[in-house]
């Protein structure tokens, strides 16, 4: 099931890894696809894609109660998965990974499982000002209900937290602070390792969102000492509807569980239940077991590439497209700072983003343009939406100058 | 008004069919999606602009990404629009869509087959009709229709 390229040991060469991603291979309007929207969801390896045929086609079963042995294999390579999400972010117990469907699910369990059981009315929540709508709205809901106020990090010009602002939002009525470690919008990487030690010297506990992170930085929850992170398969090479939700075992434990069903119980009466033990107490109904199985040969791939070759390559892309838009007249980058990881975000005087999309589209480009679920920030910066250009790894420096050479002709067309 | 009334003088002889067919006629002319796509830009920078007054809360059609303002306007038993958007690629595709219906009878515009859309997208080799979307905007021909 191993690709060539996972079987070898050579350099990092994008045109070798790009043969592991079938997809690339396609042609859209009769161009080769160039795929700019890797912050949206990534492209899957072929090692992803033969993992799910082959559960689908060798062991499908229900995991957990079955004795036969296509249950057991199941529930094996189920369970596989949550000791390599383990490694993958350095968790102190294979217990604190919880599965959820993606990083919303993950955040909204936090909101209303710890959410409803401690706030209060008169508590804060702070969020940022670049927060996706996913890590906005739970708390948005669960502040209503129990009569607590949600407080904003304001963002700068440059699209960076006012960290200085921050610091005043933070007091002792404080009880939680949800960030995202990257902006989906503007790809700022946050400082959340500082965002942390502040919360917690308040006694408020910390929400990473991590979805933007996962495939492109080191995340340790153990030196970063988050109590929450949530982050989704789909945007690191894994496939959608599986997601985690990592919580500090004590927390988690404290916590009353979310969702009632089948899995999550260890003992049902019409007089009572009991509940299961992490992580399954959080974990109700037949799981998305196809996905979670083929979730582990992601973070395989990821391991194999390795997070610093990743880096390097989508630093390249970054700084190449940064410098060869701003050839573009009209262009202005939104979120223009030196710490910035695979996105950029940008809009063109007198052209609306959802035109330049189209014809970027027509040319075989997949870029995003819009709000990006991110509409507070968007109004931050007085600007309907923009057009994101998202990087990853097997992107190539080619690509990038089709694109300019598209949003050019794309320029010269619209106005 | 000057534009009302060019609507109406256009469509008076011809049909909603026949208009559709002639919509179809003149994109076969194109041979591939850039030259269609510079004609739309091209229409949608000939509609006239909607007057500042009507660019209102309630004419606005919410698309995802762009807004369309749509005015409609019922006199001598026809139906007369004026549109606008903030995108240039939807204003050349609604400017089609206006010419096709503006000037007909509530009862044409309930019936109107509206497939030019589909037959002037059909040679996509993916098989999607990259004009779809128009719809996305969320108008059914009843709401045209009755959104007066």
């Amino acid at each position: 099931m191993q690709t060539a390229t996972l079987n070898t040991n050579k350099a990092f060469d994008v045109h070798f890894v790009r043969k592991d991603f079938p997809i690339l291979n396609r042609e859209v309007k009769g161009h080769r696809l160039i795929y700019f929207d890797n912050a949206a969801t990534s492209q899957k390896p072929q090692s992803v894609i033969d993992a799910l045929v082959h559960y689908y086609t060798q062991y499908n079963a229900n995991v957990h109660r079955g004795i036969h042995s296509l249950a057991e294999e199941a529930t094996a390579a189920f369970e596989a998965t949550r000791d390599a999400v383990k490694h993958f972010i350095n968790a102190a117990a294979r217990e604190e990974i919880i599965y959820t469907r993606g990083t919303t699910e993950s955040i909204n369990l936090v909101a209303y499982s710890w959410g409803r059981q401690h706030l209060a009315q008169g508590d804060e929540v702070i969020v940022s000002g670049m927060e996706h709508h996913s890590d906005i709205v739970p708390w948005q809901i669960v502040c209503e209900e129990k009569g607590a106020q949600l407080k904003v990090i304001p963002v700068n010009e440059q699209g960076e937290l006012e960290l200085e602002e921050y610091r005043k939002l933070l007091s002792s009525r404080t009880k939680l602070v949800a960030v995202n470690h990257v902006s989906n919008a503007l790809g700022t990487v946050n400082p959340i390792q500082e965002i942390i030690q502040l919360a917690h010297a308040q006694g408020a506990l910390v929400l990473i969102d991590g979805a933007q992170s996962a495939m492109h930085l080191d995340v340790d929850v153990q030196a970063l000492d988050c109590d929450f992170l949530a982050f989704s398969a789909h945007k690191m090479l894994g496939p959608t509807g599986m997601g985690i939700l990592y919580g500090k075992k004590h927390l988690l434990e404290s916590m009353p569980v979310f969702m009632g069903g089948g899995e999550m119980i260890k003992e049902v009466t019409f007089e009572k239940t009991t509940y299961n033990e992490l992580p399954y107490k959080f974990e109700a109904g037949t799981p998305n077991i196809a996905d979670a199985i083929a979730f582990k040969p992601a973070i395989e791939y990821i391991n194999t590439i390795g997070k610093e070759n990743i880096r390097k390559q989508e630093d390249l892309l970054l700084q190449h497209a940064t410098q060869r838009l701003k050839e573009i007249e009209g262009l202005r980058i939104i979120g223009d700072n030196d710490h910035k990881v695979s996105v950029v975000s940008f809009v063109i005087d007198g052209v609306h983003p959802q035109d330049v999309g189209i014809l970027l589209d027509n040319k075989g480009i997949a870029v995003r343009t819009g709000h990006h679920c991110v509409e507070p920030l968007m109004q931050r910066f007085c600007i309907p939406g923009t057009i994101r250009a998202s990087f990853a790894f097997y992107n190539t420096v080619e690509e990038i100058d089709l694109m300019v050479e598209a949003l050019q002709k794309a320029v010269k067309i619209l106005r | 008004m000057a534009a009302l009334e060019n609507n109406r003088r256009m469509t008076e002889t011809q049909s909603i069919e026949q208009i559709e067919a002639e919509i179809v006629d003149e994109f076969s002319l194109f041979e591939n999606w850039d030259d269609k796509y510079e004609y739309i830009i091209d229409l949608g920078k000939k509609l006239p602009p909607l007057a500042e007054e009507h660019k209102k809360d309630e004419n606005k059609v919410k698309g995802c990404q762009s807004t369309v303002w749509l005015v409609a306007d019922y006199k001598d038993g026809k139906i007369f629009y004026q549109a606008d958007s903030d995108a240039i690629i939807v204003k050349g595709l609604i400017s089609m869509l206006i010419r096709v219906l503006s000037g007909h009878t509530p009862d044409e515009i309930l019936n109107a087959k509206m497939d030019f859309i589909n037959k002037i997208g059909n040679d996509e080799p993916s098989g999607s009709n990259p004009f779809q979307w128009i719809t996305g905007h969320g108008k059914t021909n009843e709401e045209l229709c009755f959104g007066i």
